[in-house]
């Protein structure tokens, strides 16, 4: 797993205690409302997020930056990446 | 013979105009919201509509609110959900001797978790002085729970008060609203509170549906754990008609608030002034103030509660049963384990005295009428029981049996 420090994100959400899979379900939606090349903050304590969300930003061509951990969860890094995805499909 | 019902704290019938709104999401509209097509979204869009209901009846978002099978389930998924949310912050919780069972028993899981609660004391009116609140705070407390108004003796506390020395000591604050919300004004914002309770079936919605509003940023840990209901926070299929019934209860509740306030407090003003006539009976909660300023007032405006000296409070409910009067004495817990209400106990009544309490609750369907049949077979109930009470002598000698001795 790739640790970060002081990853500056542009959108911070809090789903801490929310249950599986709203990790997948908020992560879509607030990709959807960033702008290209912003950054989301995702605050979860659900283990099986340190597999998906990596996972979900491979499927989808969004950038992974890495995770933080604190005492009782962890904060996930995620950079919207729309020309990844682009070209990724423009590849294929 | 007619019936009476003087018990609308226990419950109410449904109004008839949320049965109707309930009816179709039995069988035609029978989809599971989580469902994508057509049937699922019909079902998630009244459910969406009903919680737009809900919030606006306490001032809310929609987003805040969290729908529950009952106020008892809301209150346990509050006290707990918070407790275990932020246990590493501290493990101290405070909550009022005033509270529901749902309240205490949450609170004595707690104990058996390992956290500390603090049960605060309350004056003979039932208030929780604020002040007793600050000074019961420690470094350790992460979570303050008082009930809003209490169904046993009508008492309304000083919440906007306490909510102040909450957010003043960074404090998490629940309050209790299941007697208080759909029948009184409430404004999570003016009251400054975090997560309030309620039930539908406290203003005329189906039993079975329940609420618990979560202010926006806060955390907790589930209850029930599952599928992704509720935004991942409270899993289960939705019980699609109860919640549709909440919302038009509390759309209903909302409009017509002002009219059934003055109602009811008319009918109450009339049940007190004529039960406080007969001999030996004393009001509980707070007395109604002589000046009419209906926003200091601390008492519910459907509740009169009394304890009758020399009688016992089960004997009183059958008798008035059989006349078609339907009261309640205490707490349910109380009147069926027929023990002394602990409310009544922490407000300093004494416990042969507290075995005498009855209470008596109107809503809609109460008339002037059911409140003259009640004044004119009461105090013949009560003449009958302490007839063959061996208490009506008095209680025994003083300073052994209690300190009230009526000798004749």
């Amino acid at each position: 797993m790739k640790f970060v420090e002081n990853v500056k994100a542009d959108v911070t959400t809090d789903i801490v205690y929310m249950m599986c899979p709203m990790h997948l379900l908020k992560l879509e939606e607030k990709i959807r409302e960033l702008d290209d090349g912003q950054i989301l903050e995702i605050m979860t304590d659900y283990d099986g997020a340190l597999e998906d969300i990596p996972g979900w930003c491979e499927k989808t061509g969004n950038e992974f930056l890495g995770i933080k951990e604190t005492e009782d969860f962890y904060k996930f890094y995620i950079r919207k990446s729309e020309t990844r995805l682009y070209e990724k499909v423009k590849r294929k | 013979m007619r019936k009476r019902y003087f018990d609308h704290v226990a419950t109410n019938p449904l109004d008839v105009r949320v049965f109707d709104a309930m009816m179709p999401y039995f069988t035609e509209d029978f989809g599971n919201p989580l469902s994508i097509y057509d049937l699922g979204a019909k079902a998630k869009e009244a459910i969406e509509k009903a919680r737009a209901h809900v919030a606006s009846l306490i001032n809310s978002k929609s987003s805040e609110i969290i729908f529950t099978s009952s106020g008892a389930e809301a209150n346990n998924f509050a006290l707990r959900g918070i407790a275990l949310a932020r246990q590493n912050e501290g493990k101290h919780v405070i909550v009022s001797k005033m509270e529901h069972h749902s309240i205490l028993n949450s609170a004595r899981f707690l104990e058996k978790m390992g956290f500390v609660v603090t049960f605060l004391p309350v004056d003979k009116y039932g208030i929780v002085a604020p002040d007793t609140v600050r000074k019961s705070i420690t470094k350790e407390t992460t979570l303050i729970s008082i009930i809003h108004a209490s169904s046993e003796v009508g008492t309304i506390e000083p919440i906007k008060e306490i909510g102040q020395i909450a957010k003043e000591k960074g404090i998490i604050f629940h309050t209790d609203a299941v007697a208080a919300a759909g029948n009184i004004p409430v404004d999570v914002k003016e009251l400054g509170v975090d997560l309030l309770s309620m039930a539908a079936h406290q203003f005329y919605g189906p039993k079975g549906a329940g609420a618990l509003y979560v202010r926006e940023g806060l955390r907790i840990v589930p209850l029930i754990y599952g599928g992704i209901q509720e935004n991942g926070r409270r899993a289960g299929t939705e019980n699609v008609p109860a919640i549709v019934g909440m919302g038009r209860a509390a759309e209903l509740a909302k409009d017509e608030m002002a009219d059934r306030i003055e109602q009811a407090k008319k009918l109450r003003d009339k049940l007190i002034k004529g039960v406080s006539g007969i001999e030996n009976i004393y009001l509980t909660g707070h007395p109604v103030p002589i000046s009419r300023d209906s926003q200091r007032e601390n008492r519910l405006p459907a509740h009169a509660s009394f304890t009758v000296e020399f009688i016992e409070g089960e004997a009183m409910l059958l008798l008035l049963a059989a006349k078609g009067i339907y009261a309640a004495s205490g707490s349910a817990c109380s009147s069926k384990a027929l023990k002394a209400s602990p409310v009544l106990l922490s407000m300093g009544v004494s416990s042969n005295l507290a075995q005498g309490s009855i209470v008596f609750t109107l809503g809609a369907g109460s008339t002037e009428e059911d409140i003259d049949y009640l004044l004119s077979e009461f105090p013949q109930v009560i003449k009958r029981l302490r007839e063959m009470s061996p208490y009506a002598k008095g209680w025994g000698m003083k300073g052994e049996g209690g300190e009230c001795t009526v000798q004749k």
